[in-house]
Order: structure tokens, then C-alpha cells, then sequence
């Protein structure tokens, strides 16, 4: 299986070391194995596999972790940008 | 037949009406929706207003299901036991196979076997067809015969989601708890929010699932954690996230391990299949703007030295039409079937090259009888509308940023607009 890797250098996910308590929850939850907790930290394993898809903040009950999180499709960005809202992936059905 | 849970969303079962509902009443009493004229086949009566003699006769047995130990599960050809279950104004889901008594009343058993009406729903998704929401009613359903002590797997109430997790469950005695995600996936769902932890809440505790069960525990999917804050939903209602697999066909191995999952279950992965199976509702879902580029294409082929003629509009425009069927097919089917392997990160990219590729070729099978205003033309026409339809498959695919697409559509449109727009000027001059 390839690994697929995206635009790296424009992800906004960001730990804070501090107040990261090493629980390994973000590490649970990613769907890209970005994060990964060794010595009782979480650090950022793979930059370049985030999806910004926002599972690790929303879980991080320190506050240790940061995204902006949305949907990576083009046609909710155009929508976005049309109507002047949030970028909404309202796709019908199948998404 | 031909159209099952077809404009199930009009049902409108709105937060207002499940705020009254009491907890005493069917775990699934919220998702009542208003009698409907037009019924095909309805959501499950299971999932609407048990007679209140049921819900009695639950409430006595804390420890529920001892009496039920012979499932009556999977007696699903049994038209006698299926009318018994009728209700007025409803219709039996065809995948409910019993009913179970429980404190908070009878809650509907599911099978775990799909049958042909399941499949054919699954059919129709595939390609579009027919509906934009497949759901089943939100609330609580039994696998097999649960018990107190029995795990709660929490889903989403898009029918083809719901259908992939039951169909794992074969031999388990469980508890699901469906939320109301409007009938969309879990992933998706979760990154609107609908999946999330205030529906998780809501749906527990409009269900009565305290009674029902003895543990606080609920296993919800892994994909669902963009929406659900774990610690939230324990402070909030006292129920414990467990975050399952990803896919639903680890969850027996997961459950087996006692709630590990090891880090294959944990990744999300894009396999050929994968994306072979989103190719035809990409291209029943290009939709309007595609068919009015397609029309104005065609007419456009028409306008020459005789101002308009009905033979270019067949010659020329045809002629671009098919360059527009090409470069769409090349972005929208081409370019996700070889994605791991196309060069370059950005999609549009990679869709730019394959149109290339395939411009190439034409010029070098047709390019005789076309002049060279056309050749350069279709040159450029191709691989824009290749890249601009590759750029859209970013929303199916698995593992792109927000952040990422923006900077790559940035980038990507006014070079994909000033190739069409030469390409334009360059056949409508050839036509002179």
C-alpha cells in the first residue's frame, strides 16, 4: 500500500509540548498516524499525512493541540468562496 | 421496490419534538415523524411509538432479555409475526427480525444478514440514483440478544453505514446506538458536527441507555472523533468513548482484544477499490454546471464565417464536445484510478498530465485532419478540464488538507482558466 502524503507545508495542526500530558489520545484517534507519543509526549510524527481533519484538538482534553479544521475538497471551498460561508462539504449522500 | 427509504428527509424529526419525548416511552419515540401520504416503504415501525402495554411489560425486568433467550430473530420470511408487529400508519424495516422487551421498552433487533433489497439500495447509491439521503430511523437497536453488561456501538443513520456495521456483528450480542446524522456517514457527518458530542448526549439520554445498561461505556467509531469530544461526553452524561476501528469489519478482533486496536485499524487507507467505487457517483454528481459547459460547448461549435451553422455545430462542436468528455473522464475517472502513482502532490497536477498524455495521443491519431489552431487548442483545452475535474476529486478523497486544496486551487485556476480561455480563442479563430 502507498502512503499518500498532501501540500505539507500549509498544515496548521500545532502541539504545545507543555501542556501535553502524554494521555495518547490524539495518537488514538488520527486517522493518518501523524502524532505519535513517546516518553510521554505527543509529537508530530508525519506533517505531511495531516488532513487537518481536527479529531486530535477536538479529543485533547489539556488544550495541547491546535487545527484548523475543515473539509479538504475543492468543490466546499468554491462554495465557500461563492457564497461568502464557511466551506461546507454538503455533498449529497455518498460523501 | 425500485425506490426503498426514498425521501426519508423529508421527515422532518426536529430536536423540538424529541425535548417532549419522554424517556419512558420507545427508546426511539423522537424520530417519529408526522404520518406521510406518499409512504413507500417507511422507516422502521420499531423506531416509532411502541403501544405503551410493551413498554409496561419491559419496565418490570431491569436485567431485560432472560425471557428472550430464544432470539426470535431471523424468522424474517415469517409473514404471520411480521404483520403482528404492524402498526397504523408505519412499516416494518425488512432488516428488524424481532423486538426486544427492555426497561425502556421494546427496542428492535436487527439481522446481520443483508439481504437483496439492502444490496440494491447500496446499488443505487453507488451511481446516484434516486435519492440524496438513505437513512434509518435514529435510536436504539439491538444485535442478537444484549444484555445489561453488553457493549454499545455507536453509528451514524446513513442506511449504507448502518448496514456495514451490522453485517460484521454476526454471532454478537450488542447493543447499537444510531444518531441522527441526516443520513450521512460518520466521517463526513463528524466534520459537520452532526456527528458529535452533543447528539451522542442527546441520543443517550433520550434513549433512557442508563437503564438499559449497567456499564458506561460506548464504543464509537474512530472516523467519528472529529465531531465527538471524549472527555465532554463523560462529563456531560457519565458515558465513557471508547474509540473503535476505523473500519467496521475489525470491530469482532477489536472487541475480542478487549478494546485494542492495533495500528493497521487505526489508519485510513484509499485502496484502488476504494477509489473505484467513488468514480461512478462522481460522475452521476458532476451535475448542472458540467451539463450547461457541455451544451455551450456544442453551440458554440456552431458560429463560423456563415455566422451560425447547424453542420459545425455537429462537426466542431461534437468534435470539442468529445475533447470535453475526454479531459472530463481523465480527471474524474483516470486520475483517481492511477493517483498513488501519478507524480506530484497536487491533484490538478496530476490531472494535467494525464490529460496531457491523452491530448498527445489524440493529436498523434487525428492530428492530420485537424489544423494546427485546432491542435493547439484541444493541447491546452484537454489537460484544463482534466486538471479542473482531477482538482474536485480532492472532496472523495481520504487524506487532503483544507489548508492544502486552497493553496493548490489558488494556484491552479487562473493557469486552468488562461489555458481554456487561449484554447477558445484558438478554435473559434480556426472556424474562420
Amino acid at each position: 500500500m502507498r502512503e499518500y502524503a498532501y501540500l505539507n507545508e500549509y498544515v496548521s495542526l500545532q502541539l504545545d509540548s507543555g501542556k501535553c500530558t502524554g494521555c495518547g489520545l490524539c495518537q488514538q484517534v488520527c486517522p493518518h498516524a501523524v502524532l505519535r507519543v513517546e516518553d510521554g509526549k505527543a509529537r508530530i510524527d508525519a506533517r505531511e499525512r495531516c488532513m487537518e481533519c481536527g479529531a486530535c484538538a477536538k479529543n485533547c482534553a489539556f488544550d495541547a493541540l491546535k487545527v484548523e479544521a475543515g473539509v479538504g475538497c475543492a468543490s466546499a471551498i468554491i462554495y465557500g468562496w461563492l457564497t461568502g460561508k464557511e466551506a461546507s462539504c454538503d455533498c449529497s449522500g455518498g460523501c | 421496490m425500485a425506490e426503498p427509504a426514498s425521501s426519508q428527509q423529508k421527515c422532518s424529526c426536529g430536536p423540538a419534538e424529541s425535548e417532549t419525548a419522554k424517556p419512558a416511552d420507545n427508546p426511539a419515540t423522537s424520530s417519529c415523524c408526522p404520518p406521510r401520504t406518499d409512504s413507500t416503504r417507511e422507516d422502521s415501525i420499531s423506531s416509532c411509538c411502541s403501544p405503551p402495554t410493551s413498554a409496561v411489560e419491559g419496565s418490570g425486568t431491569p436485567g431485560c432479555c432472560e425471557t428472550t433467550t430464544e432470539s426470535s430473530c431471523c424468522t424474517e420470511d415469517d409473514t404471520a409475526i411480521r404483520h403482528s408487529w404492524e402498526r397504523p400508519g408505519h412499516r416494518l424495516w425488512h432488516f428488524v427480525c424481532g423486538f426486544l422487551p427492555t426497561p425502556v421498552g421494546e427496542v428492535p433487533q436487527v439481522s446481520t444478514r443483508l439481504t437483496t433489497l439492502d444490496h440494491i439500495g447500496r446499488w443505487q447509491m453507488r451511481w446516484g440514483i434516486g435519492r440524496d439521503r438513505y437513512r434509518v430511523a435514529p435510536g436504539l437497536y439491538a444485535v442478537g440478544n444484549p444484555d445489561a453488561d453488553s457493549d454499545v456501538l455507536v453509528s451514524a443513520n446513513y442506511k449504507l453505514s448502518f448496514d456495514a456495521l451490522r453485517r460484521e456483528l454476526q454471532g454478537h450480542d450488542l447493543w447499537l446506538l444510531v444518531l441522527e446524522t441526516h443520513g450521512i456517514n460518520v466521517w463526513c457527518a463528524a466534520g459537520k458536527g452532526t456527528f458529535g458530542t452533543e447528539e451522542i448526549i442527546r441520543r443517550v439520554r433520550e434513549t433512557g441507555l442508563d437503564r438499559v445498561v449497567s456499564h458506561r461505556r460506548l464504543i464509537v467509531p474512530q472516523l467519528g472523533a472529529p465531531g465527538v469530544a471524549g472527555h465532554e461526553v463523560r462529563r456531560d452524561c457519565g458515558f465513557k468513548v471508547i474509540y473503535g476501528p476505523v473500519r467496521a469489519s475489525d470491530l469482532p478482533a477489536f472487541l475480542d482484544a478487549g478494546y485494542q486496536a492495533g495500528e493497521e485499524m487505526r489508519r485510513v487507507r484509499f485502496s484502488t477499490g476504494d477509489r473505484l467505487i467513488l468514480t461512478p457517483v462522481e460522475l452521476t454528481g458532476l451535475g448542472r454546471p458540467t451539463l450547461y459547459a457541455l451544451l455551450a460547448v456544442l453551440i458554440l461549435g456552431g458560429i463560423g464565417p456563415s455566422i451560425f451553422s447547424f453542420n459545425a455545430l455537429v462537426h466542431r462542436g461534437g468534435g470539442a464536445l468529445l475533447v470535453f468528455i475526454a479531459g472530463l473522464l481523465a480527471g474524474a475517472v483516470i486520475t483517481p484510478i492511477l493517483l498513488p502513482w501519478l507524480p506530484w502532490r497536487p491533484f490538478a497536477a496530476k490531472g494535467a498530465l494525464v490529460g496531457s498524455i491523452i491530448a498527445l495521443l489524440t493529436l498523434l491519431i487525428f492530428g492530420r485532419d485537424l489544423g494546427t489552431a485546432d491542435g493547439f487548442a484541444l493541447l491546452l483545452a484537454l489537460p484544463a478540464i482534466a486538471s479542473w475535474y482531477a482538482m474536485n476529486f480532492t472532496g472523495s478523497s481520504t487524506f487532503t488538507s483544507p489548508s492544502g486544496v486552497e493553496k493548490e486551487m489558488r494556484r491552479s485556476i487562473p493557469l486552468q482558466a488562461a489555458a481554456l480561455l487561449i484554447a477558445a480563442g484558438s478554435w473559434l479563430w480556426a472556424a474562420f
